[in-house]
């Protein structure tokens, strides 16, 4: 199974000082599948992603993304082999119109140098121009065209996140990693992104998702990974976990689990 | 009235628009030079503070990397030109060799400055910058043991002006019944390099390139997780910087004839900043106007305090210098209160797609 999957991590771990962020953490996405992130606050959800990223780095385990371990990389190394992310808390490009922000996001997969820029040669032209037309295709693709010349921090919050998604897929990942893209958001506008993670998975990106809405979690994720304190507590179909005890003791505590185990009997 | 001047009705107005600017400054010269030369200096030497302003831009306005010893590079590139083209060494190379070679060398001490602060950020990043900009001059300053190399506080004189041939950029002549004086012919000269380097400034900044600039001013972790290799960027924001630097540094020695250490001191640094900050970070027609106003108020002021104040009093009460200093300090002030951001800030671009996919999508 590991020889199919996207990401195979194995034995993750991070500390910070005494903090164990993160312990002997494991998974395997495969392709084309949505797979969660979930646990309780503080459960090293981030850390994860920033670890994966290349943003930190780890005291120990690998990362196999695509073939080729991640180790040692850096995030824009990350990136160029395929992992594309948005923030928890939106860190787009405040200054910059929505368009110009989907447009660094094709850096990555552009060539063009200085001299291009310069003497604007018929290459660095064209590019120019695919950058600009697949910038705007990506705004209507997460819908947000209408606010393309707009600066970034003039828009709405859940067009804000939609946008940082724009950004992300506009570097071509193969995996895209989402920090709380529902956070905010209203149920409507929750709605709306269930339909354009699932657009995204049907178009071929496979999506790491790290949520705190669990209708959105479970009625989109293939399967599920949850954290507690930094330790793996559970994984597997979104159902099963669901129903998982430890589980539900992370979320509630000790005493309701016990109590609703009670309950059931 | 207004959509008169609306270009997008008519697209012909933008030619007018260029043809009376292109006269304008084609005769600016000799209206100058009418009301005395010392006017024709001034305006050589504001072209020369629009080019470092340029040069800053790309670095504190693009990249967001405040840099407080700018004046360093300029200082490199007077030298380069002053030592490879004066009776110094006895070396002569003609002027168009040694301008990019300085403008090379002060590139090269741009990625210098910038490889060992490349994680610094503000504060910190100022204060680095402001002690590399010091330690550039006291160089400059000492090298004259044991090898002299820079002729120490005397500086270095005598230097070759610009030369194509048998046309010598210094001397007056007389062509077609104008008089065409030195500082004349600089001017014409400076003028086809300021609209060169204000093309290549508005391509860079409209490029993949000047995108990444701005993203790593925005915001330096999404820019490194779209992808965007943040050291290369800064570093060759700090050696395109510098290299606009090093060419001005070029030019400044040729009409000057004699630099010395004096000429690059700290304050200038802060004024060029004072330039790009007045003008509007990031804008480079804000930063043009703001390295233009910088430099003509006070020689204005200089030749109007005086008579004003004989008028209204009947004698100087105040040195110019001093008036120079409060209204130049009672200037940034409102300027701060009233236009933070600049006198031009930098404006959203709208993207104008072709027509087709605009119908599309507006």
């Amino acid at each position: 199974m590991s020889d199919a999957a996207l990401l195979a991590a194995e034995g993750i771990t991070k500390r910070f000082g005494g903090v164990q962020a993160l312990a002997d953490v494991g998974f395997a996405i495969r392709p084309g599948e949505i797979y969660g992130l979930i646990g309780p606050n503080g459960a090293g959800k981030t850390t994860l992603f920033n670890v994966l990223t290349g943003i930190y780095p780890h005291d120990g385990g690998t990362f196999i993304f695509d073939g080729a371990p991640l180790s040692g990389l850096k995030p824009n190394q990350v990136a160029e082999r395929g992992i594309a992310r948005t923030f928890q808390n939106i860190r787009l490009f405040a200054n910059l119109s929505a368009v110009e922000n989907v447009m660094v996001g094709r850096h990555v997969r552009t060539h063009a140098t200085v001299f291009g820029a310069i003497f604007r040669n018929a290459r660095t032209r064209a590019e120019e121009k695919g950058i600009e037309r697949r910038s705007y295709e990506l705004l209507e693709y997460v819908g947000v065209h209408k606010r393309a010349n707009d600066l970034a921090k003039h828009l709405a919050y859940g067009d804000q996140r939609r946008l940082e998604i724009a950004r992300a897929l506009a570097t071509e990942p193969k995996l895209l990693a989402l920090d709380e893209p529902a956070a905010g958001m209203n149920a409507t506008e929750t709605t709306t992104l269930k339909q354009l993670l699932q657009n995204i998975r049907r178009d071929g990106t496979t999506i790491l998702l790290i949520e705190h809405d669990m209708k959105l979690v479970m009625s989109v994720c293939d399967r599920v990974l949850v954290l507690d304190y930094g330790k793996k507590i559970a994984e597997g179909p979104a159902a099963d976990v669901q129903k998982n005890p430890k589980v539900i003791e992370a979320y509630l505590g000790g005493d309701v689990a016990e109590h609703l185990k009670g309950a059931a009997a | 009235m207004h959509a008169f001047f609306d270009t997008r009705k008519h697209p012909e107005l933008v030619w007018v628009g260029i043809v009376v600017v292109a006269m304008t400054l084609t005769a600016l010269p000799f209206a100058l030079a009418g009301v005395g030369t010392a006017w024709v200096r001034i305006t050589n030497s504001a072209i020369l503070y629009v080019f470092l302003a340029l040069g800053l831009n790309i670095v504190v306005g693009f990249a967001g990397l405040l840099d407080l010893g700018y004046i360093a590079f300029y200082a490199v590139g007077a030298y380069t030109y002053a030592l490879l083209a004066s009776p110094h060494f006895n070396i002569h190379l003609p002027f168009w060799i040694v301008l990019p070679i300085g403008a090379g060398i002060a590139c090269l001490f741009g990625a210098l400055l910038g490889a060992p602060t490349l994680k610094l950020r503000g504060d910190y990043l100022a204060i680095v910058t402001l002690g590399f900009g010091e330690i550039i001059r006291i160089f400059l300053n000492n090298l004259s043991q044991p090898v002299n190399i820079t002729n120490g506080p005397q500086g270095i004189t005598l230097i070759d002006p610009f030369r194509i041939g048998g046309f010598n950029f210094k001397t007056s002549q007389t062509i077609v019944g104008l008089d065409f004086t030195g500082p004349i012919k600089y001017y014409y000269f400076l003028l086809i390099v300021l609209i060169a380097v204000i093309v290549i400034n508005l391509r860079l900044q409209n490029s993949r390139l000047g995108r990444a600039w701005e993203a790593v001013r925005e915001d330096e972790i999404a820019a490194r997780a779209m992808g965007i290799n943040t050291r290369n960027v800064k570093l060759l924001a700090f050696a395109m910087g510098a290299s606009f630097g090093g060419l001005a540094g070029g030019m400044f020695s040729a009409i000057q004839g004699f630099i010395s250490p004096e000429s690059f001191i700290l304050v200038e640094s802060i004024n060029v900043v004072a330039m790009v900050v007045l003008g509007g970070m990031g804008n480079v027609w804000g930063v043009i106007l703001g390295a233009l106003l910088l430099s003509f108020m006070p020689e204005i002021l200089r030749y109007t305090v005086g008579p004003i104040q004989e008028q209204l009093f009947g004698r100087m009460l105040l040195e110019p210098e001093v008036i120079r200093m409060l209204l130049f300090g009672f200037a940034l002030v409102l300027m701060m209160l009233f236009r933070p951001a600049g006198i031009l800030p930098s404006a959203l671009r709208k993207r104008e797609l072709e027509s087709v996919v605009r119908q599309k999508y507006e």
